[in-house]
């Protein structure tokens, strides 16, 4: 199989725009999390959440594509462009049909989607733009991207909520690897802390009520209550190892090695145990790299919040690493879960702990909850020789994926 | 191709289609071989004031479909096309519900959909906003399946629950294109052995009054309000737009070891599949069809076939003024005078175009055509385009030997899509 290399990055978190930017934040264990400001959230049931504060479309996007777009797809312009640039790539040398966008999204544009539905049934139908109908919908990123880029390749665009960063990375490493394509832009990005977008998110059951930026999201804490929503996400260049190496790539930030996604079984149905499904997840992800789990160094872990789920995903890891058998980490915890940029954003961060040799550490985490008994990296960063780091995401209704990622050669 | 390969080729043993024109796979055949069309004046919602107010409908009572009451209440319409799809198409393949015992693990779902759980979405909207009436909402008026409508990767779960999936599973959402790229995705789980069944399909129930508005605005849908059976005319010199349709289906699709282990009905062969986008415009399409003749070369390529083999064209065919000829020329770009000795022909004069759910559509009927040997028309087709100058079955169903068949889509986005089926009747 060819390999598959990361050769760019782009960042946009509530924590950091640019790589650097973030990943400095990152080893501080600086927050993104503050309260709501990009509208009045006073009689919601969610008032903090990580938003992208640092980021200006009007800077970073050209207004005949800011008219048209979603902020979700401001985003991934904004990282695309980093990546791009971070990988030194210039997408005109590439053959048209080799190259790829391949994204994750979970709910679309729907900030934008909430303006036009607004002037439809405040105003009228002829009120309604006729942008809706390229901004709203889930191919908008992809397919921007796609266009701005002249990527005229084998697009996609993956829907599996939390999950789907890491299922666009896998698949574009299959893309890579069957020769799909040589060169694609691949990841995700969301932004939906609009009303509805909110409103949506706490019909779910699982954000936490707290008004505390530090205490709204604690994954594996006893005093864990539910996660805090962010926007942001990642973009990410992943080339084939023998196209980086052709055009002479400045550097590769790691392999994409191993793959895996298994679904759980109904709620109240047979064996109806989550933590199982997520486990095999890891383990054919593992056995698609070739590894044993001794060579993984670190887990970034899913990190719900949720105290159930937390469990589940500590009896996963437990039994397959052993107990306390391998550092675990959740950056995100400085973030808020991005959904369709989550994912995406956490095979960045474990890009930058490889290359760099450190371990980057989960804050607000004070005691683990019973049933958590994790090497959770908290509070500081721990260096760390890291070879291949996994990487684990859930999406709403029983997604579950792993990635794998291994030091460059 | 190995022969290990080949014994992994996907093949497609069950049908389910929820179309307009009636539930269930023989009512959607029917209708498509007599040349019945199934557009009509919109009924779902007061659209008197919108520039296109025709649609094709689904009557659909999701309870005399088998849902239950709590099942009705928690999914979309989209969700509820899409599981009575899965059901209909599990029953055919003669596996049943719980798929013949096979392991869960190996059995994935591959769902696709443009727009989701939009009419849900609109639904919840209007009551959080009480009518429009204000940017911050209401929260304590949000119900509890509000996220699932949001998050439109629901659709799959729901799919997955009904056969028992925990492979993997997932969904596509590449606009117009969805329901291709899905059924190329679920072909592509089996062929590498990351899942030995997948349910693969796609649904789309966009006939709501934000969808309906969406395409008024661009103008892309036809203002024939007068004629409504006869509004969806592509290929027709007098084609003004494409019609609204809604609708899902799904398919079971098996490795060809396995289902002639089992002595299945094969439909189908799966034997090619190829994407490209036009990195162009987001709406727009240049004339020469380059992009899509290079997906249709490409999904050959795969099946290393040469054009000759391609006996008939499912075409997109969405009735606008450029789709039809963009198509046509990528037919004659990418086959060269095959393009001129095949029938080429589209159901959405039919059945109306259902977004992403159609491109699933438009592969259970070029299946079917394959099963039964029989090329559905192209309705409406009264007045050539000498820009369209292929031969489009018109109005009338024909019988045709057929080995082969190539079904394309076109989408929002750029994205275009190409799949070559096979027949199946001997394993």
């Amino acid at each position: 199989m060819t390999a598959a290399v990361v050769t760019g990055i782009g960042v946009v978190a509530p924590n950091g725009v640019g790589t650097e930017n973030y990943w400095r934040s990152v080893l501080a264990g600086r927050s993104g999390v503050r309260p709501l400001t990009r509208f009045d959230a006073g009689g919601y049931p969610v008032r903090v959440a990580g938003e992208v504060t640092e980021f200006d479309a009007a800077e970073h996007v050209p207004s005949r594509l800011r008219v048209q777009t979603d902020r979700w797809t401001q985003l991934a312009f904004h990282a695309a462009d980093m990546a791009l640039t971070d990988a030194g790539a210039d997408p005109s040398e590439f053959p048209e049909y080799d190259m790829a966008v391949l994204t994750s999204s979970s709910s679309g544009g729907t900030e934008f989607g909430q303006h036009e539905i607004e002037r439809l049934w405040s105003q009228g139908s002829r009120y309604v733009t006729a942008y809706q109908s390229i901004a709203w919908f889930y191919a908008a990123t992809t397919g921007q991207l796609s266009i701005r880029h002249g990527m005229r390749g084998p697009c996609g665009v993956v829907c599996t909520e939390q999950a789907g960063g890491l299922d666009a990375t896998g698949r574009t490493r299959r893309l890579l690897a069957d020769g799909g394509a040589r060169f694609v832009l691949t990841g995700g990005t969301d932004a939906s802390l609009c009303p509805y977008g909110v409103t949506a998110q706490s019909a779910n059951g699982l954000l936490s009520d707290s008004d505390d930026p530090d205490r709204g999201f604690q994954p594996f804490a006893a005093t864990a209550g539910g996660y805090v929503p962010g926007e942001g996400g990642a973009i990410l260049v992943a080339e084939s190892a023998e196209a980086a190496e052709a055009r002479g790539a400045e550097r590769v930030y790691g392999r994409i090695t191993g793959y895996a996604a298994t679904f759980d079984p109904r709620p109240g149905g047979r064996d109806a145990d989550g933590g199982s499904r997520l486990r095999k997840a890891a383990e054919q992800a593992l056995a698609d790299a070739g590894l044993e789990p001794a060579e993984i160094d670190v887990v970034f872990a899913d990190a719900s919040g949720d105290p159930e789920r937390d469990r589940l995903e500590s009896m996963a890891l437990d039994r397959l690493f052993g107990p306390r058998g391998v550092p675990v980490t959740a950056p995100k915890t400085m973030t808020g879960r991005l959904y369709g940029g989550g994912a995406a954003l956490d095979v960045a961060t474990a890009l930058l702990s490889i290359r760099d040799g450190v371990i980057p550490p989960t804050i607000n985490v004070p005691a683990l909850a019973p049933g958590c008994d994790l090497d959770l990296v908290r509070d500081e960063p721990r260096p760390a020789s890291l070879r291949n780091a996994l990487i684990l995401a859930r999406g709403h209704g029983g997604f579950n994926a792993a990635l794998v990622i291994s030091r460059a050669h | 191709m190995s022969t290990a390969d080949d014994e992994r080729e996907p093949v497609i043993t069950g049908i389910g289609v929820v179309a307009p024109g009636g539930v269930g796979t023989k009512q959607f055949w029917e209708l498509l071989t007599d040349g019945r069309t199934a557009t009509r004046t919109i009924s779902l919602f007061d659209a008197t004031d919108f520039r296109s107010r025709i649609a094709a409908e689904c009557d659909f009572d999701p309870a005399a479909e088998g849902l239950s009451p709590q099942e009705v209440r928690r999914m979309d319409r989209a969700a509820q096309f899409a599981v009575v799809a899965a059901r209909e198409a599990m029953a055919d393949s003669g596996l049943g519900p719980g798929l013949g015992g096979v392991d869960p693990g190996r059995i994935g779902v591959s769902i696709g959909s443009a727009v989701g759980c939009t009419t849900g979405l609109e639904e919840e909207y209007v009551v959080l906003s009480d009518g429009g009436r204000r940017w911050l909402l209401d929260p304590d008026y949000a119900v509890p399946q509000l996220y699932d409508y949001m998050v439109p990767s629901t659709m799959a779960v729901e799919v997955a629950w009904e056969c028992g999936a925990e492979g993997p599973v997932s969904l596509t959402s590449t606009g117009c294109t969805a329901g291709i790229d899905s059924m190329g995705h679920g072909a592509q789980l089996i062929r590498e052995g990351s899942a030995d069944i997948v349910l693969a399909g796609a649904t789309d129930a966009p006939l709501s009054p934000i969808t309906v508005a969406c395409f008024d605005a661009i103008r892309a849908t036809s203002p024939n309000n007068t004629a409504p059976e006869s509004a969806s005319r592509p290929f027709d010199l007098h084609r003004d737009g494409f019609v609204l349709g809604e609708g899902a289906a799904v398919m079971v699709l098996e490795t060809k070891a396995a289902a002639r282990r089992r002595g299945a009905r094969g439909y189908a062969r799966i034997s090619g599949f190829a994407r490209r986008s036009n990195a162009f415009h987001m709406t727009g399409l240049k004339p020469d069809g380059r992009e899509m003749a290079e997906a249709i070369a490409s999904a050959l390529d795969e099946a290393e076939a040469p054009a000759g083999d391609v006996d008939y064209i499912n075409a997109h065919g969405s009735g606008t003024r450029q789709n039809d000829r963009h198509e046509t020329a990528a037919f004659k770009r990418s086959l060269g005078e095959r393009a001129r000795e095949v029938p080429v022909s589209s159901i959405k004069s039919m059945i109306g175009h259902s977004l992403g759910a159609i491109g699933s559509i438009e592969v259970a009927a070029s299946a079917l055509a394959l099963h039964h040997q029989v090329v559905p028309p192209t309705a409406n087709l009264s007045t050539p385009d000498p820009e369209c100058d292929l031969d489009y079955v018109p109005v009338t169903a024909r019988e045709h030997p057929m080995n082969a068949v190539l079904s394309v889509g076109s989408g929002f986005g750029g994205f275009q899509s190409a799949m070559f089926l096979r027949r199946a009747e001997a394993l």
